[in-house]
């Protein structure tokens, strides 16, 4: 941002009023400039930076509900680190995070690029089927969740009674420890659908329909033109869904505390239920952070990888 | 045109100033206010706020209550420690007296004269920290076993007292389509506060999990679910919904607390009655832990104030007050002579006045550091009920930390 500021000064040989007269434009120019960066500059620090820093030295400090009152939350280095990483919990959370992630990009992505294809052929009323499919979108995270678990109960859920109407026993959806994590992955592809579908489609949208009119007459239709002609055009814009998707994913909080809390037996506990419970339920501020700065470095691994595939794309 | 932009930068640069400045001040009602923060309900709330008014008066303040959601208080209440608003007066519920005390946020209430007398010892307990009573509960609860009348006449049994009992009663009472007992076993603080009732009959304590005691209470709990007398459901359902289970007749019994009067009442058709939990054999103490809000006095740095509030509480806390709410929010009176006089109206009251006697709070042996050990009860509790360990091991895993 400041090169653009400091720029090379033009070299001419002036008189010395005329650089009088130059320098106090430039100086009034750049004050100008720098008043236009203030308010970004401004937001970033206090609603980004600000959060960050203050996480990141939390992670390092004794700080509970006493910190609130006295002030004082002594530093402890990296203890909070230790007793996350060494705690017996730190492992499984960790599986969890990957799986519940992995599962739900691979679910809403596939699903997402099959309803993008899908609608991008034109028939009645396909413009209205495709934003009734923005609906979980629309819903407030927490009512989907409480309808979610009415539809997974599995004593008199409509999902069980469908299940025994074709002959399948009841399966423990939320309640069984081997099942849990795979219920909530499923609402998750649920809710990120629309997200993916509305991105791909869009992405579908800029391929110009003269690559499949030639495509076609060199014999590429079908099956073909997806992987020739579809699937190279649509890298760029796949790149970016996945990135942001895993970013988004990583930190999905609402969707398991509405489903089952963390539960069974912390089979669904992700590093961020994990941050939420050690900070809000044991008052454990200091741990809490120390997890959430775990999962912060994890996201911006991803964010880097993000802006690397933006900045290809563009290039591209 | 330039001229503008500079104008306009310089706007928003002010802009920005002004906004973060604004953030700084916290509203404070006048001098002759009390400050009221609770998490009362829209109906429990009309009957506290005409106890807060007669207080009020007596005291010679006006009163100003302010409603806050019971999950989110304590978020607020740290936030208001930490930017110098806290109210006047500050409910909170009993478990979190000693952590939000250890912090220096409270004042003691014996500078305000009041010291506990003619309260259960569990209420006196729950509200004092370092040898000093930080908050008093006017009103008090705890859990029980309410039982469908019918169903257990249909099957000819008696309610359960003792632990065999209950099973031998759950699994007559299982039938198509209904379980013998509901229970939370969530992993949350609710899971944790319906077990501890049969962790402490047993003679076991939150800082010895591993005892062989411990490891029998969880046992029998876990008997009624891998029986299936219980649905395995107890895992993921809050007490809420226990009581629609019991509501919709999904199961003949169930651990809850008096606050589901009202509810009860309302269905239509049932006919409920309550027993104290049954203990682990006859002649057993059964010793459940004692709910219920408490109210307290923040330090405000306000004296005068602050005494005011304290004679609020006092007054608010008083026998003659206390019926009005217990009846207004399904709980038990603390004080022990108005508790008497609520037992003889209503006979599932009483079984909860009973079981009031002897609750144990839940912070007595840990105090801040409850927290923790009620983390460790609901997950090996979690482990046990869905079959991932036997009760034991458990126990043994969850207290590893």
């Amino acid at each position: 941002m400041t090169t653009t500021l400091a720029g090379p000064a033009p070299v001419v040989a002036p008189g010395p009023g005329a650089a009088r007269r130059r320098s106090r434009a430039r100086l009034r120019e750049r004050t100008a400039q720098w008043l236009f960066l203030v308010p970004a500059i401004a937001y970033v620090f206090v609603f980004f930076g600000y959060p960050i820093v203050k996480n990141l030295v939390m992670g390092s400090q004794d700080y509970t509900v006493r910190t609130f009152v006295s002030g004082e939350a002594p530093w402890v280095g990296l203890d909070n680190y230790a007793e996350v990483v060494t705690s017996s919990l730190f492992r499984t959370t960790v599986l969890n995070t990957a799986l519940f992630t992995v599962g739900s990009i691979v679910g809403q992505f596939v699903i997402g690029l099959l309803f993008a294809l899908f609608f991008k052929r034109r028939f009645p009323l396909g413009n209205v089927l495709r934003s009734l499919l923005l609906l979980p979108w629309l819903l407030p995270m927490i009512a989907g969740t409480a309808v979610w678990k009415w539809i997974l109960d599995q004593d008199g859920g409509v999902l069980n009674e469908a299940l025994g109407s074709i002959g399948i026993a009841p399966v423990h959806w939320l309640t069984s420890p081997d099942v849990a994590l795979i219920a909530v992955v499923m609402v998750n592809v649920w809710v990120g659908i629309p997200f993916n579908m509305t991105l791909l489609y869009s992405g579908l949208q800029n391929i110009p329909d003269e690559l499949y009119e030639a495509g076609a007459l060199d014999g590429a239709t079908g099956a073909k033109a997806f992987w020739h002609i579809t699937w190279p055009n649509l890298r760029p814009v796949v790149s970016v869904v996945l990135v942001l998707g895993v970013i988004y994913t990583l930190k999905v909080l609402d969707i398991i505390l509405g489903l089952t809390g963390g539960g069974p037996a912390n089979a669904t506990q992700t590093l961020a239920t994990d941050s939420y419970r050690r900070s809000f339920q044991e008052f454990s501020f200091g741990t809490g952070a120390a997890v959430s700065n775990i999962l912060i470095v994890v996201s911006l691994v991803f964010a880097v990888v993000y802006l690397r595939v933006n900045k290809r794309a563009v290039d591209e | 045109m330039r001229r503008t932009h500079t104008a306009v930068g310089a706007a928003s640069a002010a802009a920005v100033v002004l906004g973060l400045s604004a953030c700084s001040g916290g509203a404070r009602a006048d001098e002759d206010t009390l400050v009221v923060t609770d998490t009362l309900s829209d109906t429990s709330a009309p009957v506290y706020q005409e106890v807060y008014d007669a207080c009020a008066a007596e005291v010679g303040m006006k009163v100003q209550a302010n409603h806050v959601a019971g999950s989110g208080l304590i978020a607020t209440v740290l936030q208001q420690a930490s930017s110098d608003t806290l109210p006047d007066v500050l409910m909170l519920d009993n478990p979190d007296v000693q952590q939000i005390a250890s912090s220096g946020a409270l004042s003691p209430l014996t500078d305000y004269g009041i010291t506990g007398e003619g309260f259960p010892r569990g209420v006196v307990d729950a509200g004092t920290y370092d040898g000093d009573l930080y908050g008093i509960a006017p009103v008090v609860n705890t859990v029980g076993l309410f039982y469908d009348v019918d169903a257990l006449a249909e099957a000819g049994i008696e309610p359960p007292t003792t632990w065999d009992e209950l099973r031998a009663a759950a699994e007559a009472l299982t039938a198509d389509g209904r379980y013998g007992l509901a229970f939370s076993a969530a992993n949350t603080f609710e899971g944790t506060w319906q077990f501890l009732p049969y962790l402490w009959s047993n003679g076991a304590d939150e800082d010895d999990l591993t005892s062989p005691e411990a490891v029998e209470a969880l046992s029998f709990v876990n008997g009624l679910v891998q029986d299936g007398y219980a649905s395995s459901s107890v895992v993921n359902w809050s007490q809420n919904d226990v009581n629609d289970q019991f509501i919709a007749g999904k199961a003949a019994m169930m651990v809850n607390g008096p606050w589901n009067m009202p509810a009860l009442e309302a269905a239509e058709g049932l006919h409920y009655a309550a027993v104290p939990l049954p203990v682990p054999e006859a002649g057993d103490t059964l010793e459940a832990p004692l709910g219920g809000e408490a109210f307290t006095v923040p330090r405000t740095g306000n004296p005068d104030k602050m005494a005011k509030a304290g004679d609020f509480v006092a007054c608010v806390t008083r026998g003659e007050h206390q019926l009005a709410m217990a009846t207004g929010r399904g709980a038990v009176p603390s004080d022990t002579e108005v508790a008497a006089e609520a037992a003889a109206e209503n006979p599932v009251v009483a079984t909860f006045v009973d079981t009031v006697q002897t609750a144990r709070s839940r912070t007595a042996l840990l105090g801040p550091d409850w927290p923790g050990a009620a983390t460790q009860i609901y997950t090996a509790q979690q482990l046990a009920l869905t079959g991932s360990e036997s009760p034991a091991e458990a126990l043994e895993r969850a207290t590893e930390h």
